[in-house]
């Protein structure tokens, strides 16, 4: 088994752990934790049939794709924050 | 108890149902023709009419650079949004012991020197403004953390510019391209490597002041309640 077929191959496994998160926990912090699990698992998707040198397009989108899911995050847990205080304890 | 029981069952269904999910997606992607197609040999072809050693580098700020304008844009946005949502309730007043006190001293002028290095290699080695703003904006959310702050000079009205000058230089420059040469962030030829750098050393800037205002709830360093 090549690196790269290994690579995709745990992108979908931390793609379908964080949908699975996404799904059962209740708590609004585990589903922001989990839908970031699943980007994690679509940049390593992306990145994975890279062979050497690698391809660069894939990288570029990567780069900015955790930065954007940073800033994404930030947002989330903003909401999440504010959820609670309208919510009261959740 | 009759209840748990069922949410267990549907559970399970459901964790069988994304394993056949999983199982789906993988099938899917190995049946791709092209799996192992790449943009390799295309990049490489056009990367020496750049004067960039990098391909990252030349896809991002080059051959993709539109892209990247929208996801400057897509940080700014990010940052109304946050902001837009009021100012979020204070967290622990930082009560700098020995070790957070020392610390940022020790680290953020580090931080800040690897994050000129990043941005300066990524024109021949991986790096890059996104990685550089990265760094920076670490050091930022350090000096936050320990109670000190960003420096005087780049509080309130200036960290507030640093945030949109990404934005507004990208922009910028995609006009004078587009009206230069009718189409837009192509380069004139020679230019490229500098504007690229110009455009790079501005967004890493942007990149570490948003990073830091995402932190602080959307306001810029120093505007924060």
């Amino acid at each position: 088994m090549s690196g790269g077929v290994l690579f995709a191959l745990a992108g979908i496994g931390l793609f379908v752990l964080g949908l699975h998160a996404l799904i059962l926990r209740t708590h609004p912090l585990r589903k922001v934790l989990g839908l970031n699990i699943m980007g994690s698992g679509a940049f390593l998707l992306l990145v994975a049939p890279a062979g050497m040198p690698p391809d660069p397009v894939p990288q570029a989108m990567v780069i900015t794709g955790i930065v954007v899911a940073v800033s994404a995050t930030a947002l989330a847990l903003v909401l999440t924050v504010r959820l609670r205080e309208t919510d009261g304890e959740r | 108890m009759r209840k748990s029981e069922e949410r267990r069952a549907a559970e399970l269904a459901l964790v069988m149902l994304l394993g056949l999910f999983g199982v789906a997606l993988g099938w899917a992607l190995f049946s791709l023709a092209s799996f192992t197609a790449s943009l390799r040999a295309t990049v490489a072809g056009h990367l020496p009419g750049t004067g960039l050693a990098n391909p990252v580098t030349a896809v991002l700020l080059d051959f993709r650079a539109y892209d990247t304008l929208l996801e400057m844009a897509v940080l700014w946005l990010a940052v109304l949004g946050v902001r837009g949502l009021g100012a979020v309730p204070p967290g622990h007043a930082a009560s700098p012991g020995a070790v957070l006190d020392l610390l940022p001293r020790l680290l953020v002028p580090v931080l800040v020197v690897v994050a000129g290095y990043l941005l300066w290699v990524g024109s021949m080695a991986p790096g890059g403004a996104f990685q550089a703003g990265s760094v920076l904006g670490a050091a930022g959310v350090l000096l936050l953390l320990a109670g000190s702050g960003l420096p005087h000079g780049w509080r309130g009205r200036r960290a507030r510019l640093a945030m949109v000058a990404g934005l507004i230089v990208f922009i910028g420059t995609a006009w004078g391209t587009l009206l230069a040469n009718g189409r837009m962030l192509a380069y004139p030829s020679g230019w490229t490597k500098a504007l690229i750098l110009f455009i790079e050393t501005v967004a890493t800037l942007s990149i570490g002041f948003i990073l830091m205002a995402l932190f602080l709830g959307g306001r810029p360093p120093g505007e924060e309640e």
